[in-house]
């Protein structure tokens, strides 16, 4: 994946370079009992996830990026103008609303020339722009085809169609593929992936689904509680996540500890035991898939890690059965269907599970 | 009894099912059935008597064309005017916040419960010719207002326009202000989101509101006598003919009532989606 140049690592001031271009903003916003501070900077070209649970912030980040929300305090500044002091239907914003906000009353076409039309265009240029957008979707057929007749995928495109109408510097997002069902959302998800790369200005996607945000953004920022808890290329987050949330969305047991050389104390009590050689504070991952489930002590087995645990839980994932495990150490084990019916797992069986130092990876916090 | 080609079961599918000893009670059931009655019976007793035979002939007559011509335009310029006026005010009440807006809210149903006379005589005060802005009115403009054609257009949207703005405003609400939103984002100020956007969106409200508006106005009767009085093909309205002619031709104001109910009857047929599928 080509990266964009980060300058993440200086959040103080940005190159002088890349200063007046693109996005630049730390948005503060105060809303009774919760605080959203997060600061933003994108490039031209850029793709940025915000990635999150909900009620972490994201929409209202979205929201003051788009002026629909006042910011309480920060800044925001798009190609070197500061936003703050335009009203949004005046910022070079476009918006892709979650549930799309299709007007209903109007037909694909209009909803897309409604844009131009509201910047000065006039109505038959507006339409023959909409015409072009729509064109270039794959969706010329629809043009006259009101809202409520459109399919899912349909409507995505028309909503992207809408927003990019008016050639926004800034093109957000909001759960972009979430009102899909999950055949529709493979197809619009790669047609979106080809839009976005193709779009030249600054995109910020907002998603909870870990996938749609790998997929789509050039970089990760995860936001928990209205703080952001980490940031970094797809992978680099996938490979280290740094709290649970992002462990349990990449899938891996995640826990904070001790480093003595080859051992990890964690915090949560028990050692585990590591091939990095490491001091310190650290975190320690391994995928539930490295794993293996005993219903008694095991003798023969080389896994230098051995936890005597209870199982709390099982369900289907894919074809595969995730099984939750309490006791010396709480987590995640996947095991073939197969394996789980020969273990006869049930809710409180004892087990010992043992994970291999090679399968853990441990890192610095 | 059932046909042949559903033998036994359908006895049973052609009535509900219902739970033993859960009938109506009859003390629920006697008064509700009075009510019913008490609603239905006068307007049957209308029909009754109406004088069929010389019905044509009292319905061609030109005082009757007069007042229905009156009626009919004054009821629609009221509702008209409610529009212009009442829309906006909707608009204002359900999508800005603003010190004492509960107050306004309360003051613009005020009329909706106010005794329409009450309402008449408030007008005479208000826009009469000594009244606190007729006076000034007359003496600027030379424009007097009681007693005019314009006075019961007047008098008929103070009464009416409420049941608008509280339609409308219910619609408003009900409305996802979001749709207001995404037009903000495609560059339209609040007015174009308003007209473009919100307005197409909230028709159907508007129109019921326009409806149940037209109706009160059609039927308005204590402010118009109190603030335009009663002069034929002036001011003269039908529900003030009706009354008037009940004095001296009863036939005449069963026939002029006649007219009326069949014009409510015909607005309650073109609501009839809007509320009695809900019901």
């Amino acid at each position: 994946m080509p990266k964009k140049p980060e300058h993440l690592s200086d959040p103080a001031g940005a190159p002088a370079a890349t200063a007046a271009q693109g996005l630049d903003a730390r948005l503060v916003v105060d809303r009774e009992a919760f605080r959203l501070d997060i600061a933003l900077r994108a490039a031209p070209g850029e793709v940025v996830a915000l990635l999150g649970p909900n009620g972490a912030g994201k929409t209202t980040a979205l929201r003051a990026l788009a002026g629909l929300a006042p910011l309480t305090a920060g800044h925001l500044r798009l190609d070197g103008a500061d936003l703050r002091r335009t009203p949004p239907e005046s910022r070079p914003v476009g918006v892709v609303f979650q549930d799309y906000l299709l007007f209903p009353h109007l037909t694909a076409l209009d909803n897309v020339a409604f844009g131009p039309r509201c910047r000065g265009a006039g109505k038959a240029e507006a339409r023959a722009q909409a015409a072009e957008w729509l064109d270039r979707m794959g969706l010329a057929e629809h043009a006259g085809a009101r809202p409520r007749r459109l399919s899912g995928g349909q409507a995505q495109r028309v909503a992207v169609a809408r927003a990019l109408a008016t050639h926004p510097r800034l093109l957000l997002l909001d759960e972009p593929l979430a009102a899909l069902d999950a055949r529709t959302r493979l197809e619009v998800r790669a047609q979106l992936r080809r839009h976005l790369a193709a779009f030249e200005a600054v995109a910020v996607l907002v998603t909870h689904d870990p996938l749609d945000a790998m997929v789509l953004a050039d970089r990760l920022v995860v936001v928990e509680g209205g703080r952001i808890v980490q940031e970094g290329s797809p992978s680099d987050i996938a490979r280290h996540p740094r709290t649970e949330y992002i462990a349990q969305l990449v899938g891996l047991n995640l826990y904070r500890g001790q480093a003595e050389g080859h051992t990890v104390r964690l915090a949560a009590g028990p050692a585990v035991s590591t091939t990095e050689d490491l001091s310190g504070p650290v975190f320690v991952a391994f995928p539930p898939g490295a794993v293996t489930l005993y219903r008694e002590r095991p003798t023969g087995t080389s896994a230098r890690n051995l936890w005597h645990c209870e199982v709390a839980g099982l369900e289907t994932h894919g074809d595969q059965i995730r099984v939750e495990l309490t006791g010396e150490l709480a987590l995640a084990a996947d095991l073939t269907t197969v394996a789980a019916a020969e273990l006869d797992l049930h809710p409180g069986a004892p087990v010992w599970a043992a994970v291999k130092a090679a399968q853990t990876h441990a890192y610095p916090a | 009894m059932t046909g042949p080609q559903a033998p036994a079961a359908g006895r049973e599918t052609s009535r509900k099912p219902r739970a033993p000893g859960r009938g109506v009670p009859l003390a629920l059931l006697v008064p509700a059935l009075l009510g019913l009655a008490f609603l239905l019976v006068p307007l049957l007793a209308l029909l009754l008597r109406a004088p069929w035979r010389d019905l044509p002939g009292q319905l061609t007559s030109p005082a009757v064309w007069e007042a229905l011509r009156l009626s009919l335009f004054c009821a629609t310029t009221a509702t008209a005017l409610s529009m212009v006026v009442g829309v906006p005010l909707a608009w204002l009440l359900a999508r800005t916040e603003f010190p004492g807006r509960g107050l306004v809210r309360a003051l613009v149903t005020l009329p909706l419960v106010l005794p329409p006379v009450v309402g008449g005589v408030a007008l005479l005060l208000a826009l009469g010719r000594n009244g606190v802005v007729g006076q000034w009115l007359d003496a600027w403009f030379g424009v007097t207002l009681p007693f005019t054609t314009t006075g019961v257009v007047l008098a008929e949207t103070f009464v009416a326009m409420p049941f608008l703005v509280i339609s409308v405003e219910g619609t408003l609400r009900a409305a996802d202000p979001r749709y207001e939103e995404a037009a903000t984002t495609l560059g339209a100020s609040r007015f174009t989101a308003f007209r473009r956007v919100t307005l197409p969106l909230i028709a159907p409200g508007i129109a019921a509101g326009a409806v149940l508006a037209w109706a009160r106005a059609l039927g308005e009767f204590g402010a118009t006598i109190t603030f335009a009085g009663n002069f034929p093909g002036r001011t003269q309205t039908m529900p003030l003919a009706v009354y008037l002619a009940l004095q001296n031709d009863p036939a005449a104001a069963i026939a002029l009532s006649l007219v009326l109910l069949a014009v409510s009857i015909a607005v309650l047929a073109g609501l009839r989606d809007r509320w009695m599928r809900t019901a």
